[in-house]
């Protein structure tokens, strides 16, 4: 049964997501006088970037005091905001005056795990996107096996759980964050064997304003540096893990040197013997609920699906704003701003209050800043295609189904798919419990190669939409009774 | 190679899997064949649905002696190219009712249709339970039908065009058929495409087997058919080890007071695939093209599910799809040469049951092109029937 | 860190050790265990993957509930988690 809040005018604000963007976006609307409900899968507010758990006090977290001040945000305008932690939303739609959304309460209550509780339906004049991104990823020989972790997984274990995922860590991908996931193990005490950056940074000194207004961001690049040379971990450029070996968890991985487009310099393999890699190419947008409200999606710089937001935060869907990582990955400091701009103009549609224009040309300025940064930054992290050379025929490129890159190539050899929506109903990637989402890119990028492109927009979203956000019992489905 | 595709004995319009069908039949019947398709291979309905070929729903009557002999030819498909090719399974099909009205309505129906060559086997509630161990209990007696199967219908689709391709058809994807081109006496010469490489084939014969949309098609060759779309959803849980072995729906009995007519009401089709997910469809809804979700129809779904296999209230839904189903006023298909313009054949309007029907309509189709009589009396699905009724 | 209590739980036959708000995921790797699924086609190993609940590789059965994805279930005192083989539910397996 969907249970209405006692006071059963729709909210303000949708604001779903509960970490920097979505937290800074409900305190601003809260404090502003809006009603808000704040949904959120997890059981504590954070999202990743403040992802920690009970008892957690913040020690090996960045900005604890703004999560902190945040927190209390929550409290201080709870009479405005509702919190609705532990609840994952599988759906969101327009109707005539606004939003719905539906979320479905973890049953464990505060312990996590998934939604096998009630379903809950929050009407709201408008909705705020800050759903996040995770890391995103490319498939090589035997990355399926255990011991192969996500460096945001690796991450999440060490600052989130307080765990070490392994004992002898090899780290690899493209992008800033390595090195944060490096030196957080070494400064911990693991063995970081390396970090091997697959592409070539040095691009980023291409733009020295960029870099000279972004002195405490390039700071924090430079403390990670100073880490791992101090901890005596390598790091590497145009180089990356090329393959993981092991018969049933890693005992072993191959570097190599990349060209310019990523393709094995040949004679460079090298193997290393480690338990554990850490691997991410970048972040990707958690950007269902945005295709499903019909937001206009494109390819961002380093090819990512993601959802823009206007300057005002709105999405090209009237009532939608963005903020945060969903609309391009640019770091927690430009999450915070846009989460308060999205906030003061979701507050405008919804209620008719105009905020204080000082306050946003304040905004505005600094959100501008942040993003030449992260433009910057991010451009240096482009993901060539030579990567697909790595494959042998038989590696796993849909963790989830176990499709193979060989079952792929002959859904299109073959059988004739022409594009990313036919691959998956041929052979099925993208089909199972993940919808997608680890697999969606690289078989984007294995479509296109066959046709001599890169990945497109609409094998993108073939392998991104998700009506069904999240898995919801059949029960839960049809116990629901919804308030027309 | 490039000569016999800009004028093929026969152009069919539509890759789906009854424009496979005329494709795969025509090439073995000997006559060179192009298929123009817009979009890409089996990708309007056709992969929308759940791959039924069914006897069980259908009464004795035209639609049933289609469905015998496309079963039939389904399973020759099967042979020939190796089952696992298309996913072909002869998993049968298994009906319940749950009232005795329903009980009595449902041997009624199997009775009539034994006497038109389907096995179908009444069974009692113990045997109900033995055919699905996880069915219901709810139970009254039910029916089985051994000849019910299943296809994946993109897979088969796209094994039929790769035959036929093998036997020199070409197939346009991504090629529109903008027009039609007639001579003095009104009969098809031609039809006219987007395609810059094509822009003209001249054919004799063009088979109209766009789906969802060959009443749109149908218009611009100036032979109308009725053909309007039905939406329908398909829910599809997550990955499970086979707990559901046949295609299962509950059929109850239903009056209808006003205009005195009873008869069975089904409900949706529950049935487990190969890759463990469980599909759980079709919905129906007269909406035009609308794309957008319908909660309260995926509800609804869930909850008929639910009361034929209980389990599923804790088994999660991954997603859901839709497509539309081409359905024709009188709710049988259309298949046959056009009288109203010479040349023109239509091969659609089979609304639920296309998967299950395209067998036999390419076969039926092939049979007409190529001057041989048709192995059914094609009479009730004629294309000028609708103007009879109105005039 | 935090200084939470800790407590147990049990892995198929085994005695875990987790601390306070822990995942049953993370107190699982602390516990030297990297995988405890199959994978339904191949019967290949897996566990945890992302760490945050979009992978759905860490699935496992907890107190009789399959699919539970370890990386965001917090463990419990007495929690039994048991290894699972493909899609769980075996039980209802014909």
């Amino acid at each position: 049964m969907a249970t209405s809040p006692a006071d059963s005018r729709p909210y303000d604000l949708a604001v779903i997501g509960a970490g920097p963007a979505g937290l800074a976006a409900a305190v601003t609307a809260g404090a502003a006088g809006a009603r808000v409900a704040l949904v959120d899968a997890g059981p504590r507010p954070g999202g990743q970037y403040w992802r920690h758990r009970r008892g957690d006090n913040g020690a090996l977290h960045h900005e604890w005091s703004t999560f902190q001040r945040l927190r209390q945000g929550l409290t201080d305008h709870a009479d405005r905001i509702d919190h609705l932690a532990g609840h994952s939303v599988w759906h969101v739609e327009r109707t005539g005056d606004g939003f719905r959304t539906y979320a479905l309460h973890s049953a464990g209550g505060d312990r996590g795990g998934d939604g096998d509780g009630a379903e809950r339906v929050v009407d709201s004049r408008t909705v705020v996107l800050a759903t996040g991104a995770y890391d995103r990823q490319l498939p090589f020989p035997g990355w399926t096996l255990p011991g192969v972790f996500t460096a945001g997984g690796v991450q999440a274990l060490l600052k989130g759980q307080g765990v070490l995922a392994g004992r002898r860590i090899v780290v690899a991908g493209t992008g800033p964050f390595l090195l944060a996931v490096a030196a957080g193990l070494a400064q911990r005490g693991a063995t970081v064997l390396g970090v091997y950056e697959a592409g070539r940074p040095t691009a980023f000194a291409r733009h020295p304003v960029v870099v000279a207004r972004n002195g405490v961001k390039l700071a924090e690049g430079a403390e990670y540096l100073a880490t791992l040379l101090r901890h005596r971990v390598p790091y590497r450029t145009r180089s990356t893990v090329v393959a993981a070996h092991g018969t049933d968890e890693v005992t072993g991985a191959t570097v190599a040197r990349l060209d310019a487009e990523w393709r094995i310099v040949p004679g460079s393999e090298r193997r290393l013997d480690c338990d554990t890699i850490a691997v991410g190419y970048g972040f990707t947008p958690q950007i269902e609920l945005a295709l499903q409200l019909g937001c206009d999606t494109w390819s961002d710089f380093d090819g990512a699906l993601t959802a823009f937001p206007d300057s005002r935060q709105c999405s090209t869907v009237p009532g939608v704003y963005l903020a945060g990582e969903v609309c391009g990955v640019g770091g927690a400091a430009l999450s915070l701003i846009e989460g308060e701009l999205a906030a003061l103009h979701a507050v405008h549609t919804a209620t008719g209050a105009v905020p204080d224009p000082a306050a946003v040309r304040r905004l505005v300025r600094r959100r501008r800043a942040q993003l030449l940064f992260a433009d910057a930054l991010y451009e240096a992290y482009p993901v060539p295609l030579g990567w697909m050379d790595w494959l042998d025929p038989g590696t796993v490129v849909c963790r989830c189904e176990e499709v193979t890159a060989e079952a792929v190539t002959e859904a299109m050899a073959d059988l004739g798919a022409t594009d990313a929506r036919a691959v998956k109903l041929y052979a099925r990637p993208g089909m199972g419990l993940c919808q997608g989402r680890v697999c969606g890119y690289a078989i984007a990028c294995l479509v296109g190669a066959r046709f001599g492109r890169g990945p497109n927009v609409d094998d993108l979203r073939a392998l991104a939409g998700r009506p069904v956000a999240q898995p919801v019992p059949l029960g839960t489905l049809a116990r629901t009774v919804e308030d027309e | 190679m490039a000569g016999s595709n800009r004028s093929p004995d026969v152009v069919v319009i539509g890759a789906g899997v009854v424009g496979a069908a005329c494709a795969y039949y025509c090439s073995l019947a000997g006559l060179s064949v192009t298929v123009i398709e817009r979009g890409a291979i089996g990708g309007g309905t056709t992969s929308a649905c759940e791959g039924n070929i069914l006897l069980s729903d259908k009464e004795p009557g035209p639609e049933l002696d289609l469905a015998l002999l496309s079963s039939r030819l389904w399973e020759e498909i099967a042979g020939e190219m190796g089952a696992e090719r298309l996913e072909y399974e002869s998993k049968g099909g298994v009906v319940v009712a749950a009232s005795a009205a329903g009980a009595d309505g449902l041997r009624r129906l199997t009775a009539a249709q034994r006497g038109a060559g389907v096995e179908a086997v009444d069974v009692s509630y113990g045997e109900v339970t033995e055919l699905e161990p996880n069915i219901t209990r709810d139970v009254v007696s039910g029916a089985y039908y051994p000849q019910d199967s299943q296809v994946q219908p993109v897979l088969a689709t796209a094994r039929l065009l790769q035959h036929a391709r093998a036997r020199g058809v070409t197939v346009l994807t991504g090629t529109e058929v903008t027009g039609f081109w007639r001579d003095a006496r009104g009969a098809l010469i031609g039809v006219e495409t987007n395609s810059a490489e094509a822009p003209v084939i001249r054919a004799g014969r063009v088979v109209n087997a766009a789906g969802t949309w060959s009443g749109q098609l149908s218009e611009l060759a100036g032979a109308p058919v009725p053909v309007l779309p039905r939406k329908g959803f398909i829910l599809v849980t997550e990955p499970l080890p086979r707990v559901i072995r046949h295609k299962v729906y509950s059929a109850d009995y239903v009056a209808n007071v006003a205009s005195g007519e009873a008869g069975l009401e089904s409900s949706v089709v529950v049935e487990g695939t190969r890759a463990g997910t469980v599909l759980i469809g079709a919905s129906r809804e007269r909406v035009g093209f609308d794309r957008s979700m319908s909660l309260p129809v995926l509800r609804r779904l869930a909850a008929q599910a639910i009361a034929v296999f209980p389990f599923l209230a804790e088994v999660a839904l991954l997603r859901s799809y839709l497509g539309f189903r081409p359905y024709c006023p009188d709710h049988l298909p259309v298949i046959g040469a056009d009288p109203r313009a010479p040349g023109l054949l239509h091969a659609t309007g089979h609304e639920g049951a296309g998967i299950g029907l395209s067998a036999a309509t390419g076969h039926l189709i092939a049979q007409v092109v190529a001057g041989t009589e048709p192995d059914l009396d094609l009479t009730p699905f004629r294309p000028d029937r609708f103007e009879e009724a109105i005039g | 860190m935090s200084g939470g209590a800790s407590f147990e739980f049990r892995f198929d036959d085994e005695t875990i050790h987790a601390e306070e708000g822990q995942s049953i995921g993370a107190a699982l790797i602390a516990a030297g265990h990297r995988s405890w699924r199959s994978t339904r086609i191949e019967g290949a190993p897996r566990g945890l993957f992302c760490g945050i609940g979009v992978c759905f590789d860490c699935l496992v059965t907890v107190n009789g509930r399959p699919n539970r994805r370890a990386c965001l279930m917090e463990a419990m005192p007495g929690d039994q988690v048991r290894t699972q083989e493909g899609a769980g539910r075996g039980d209802l397996s014909c």
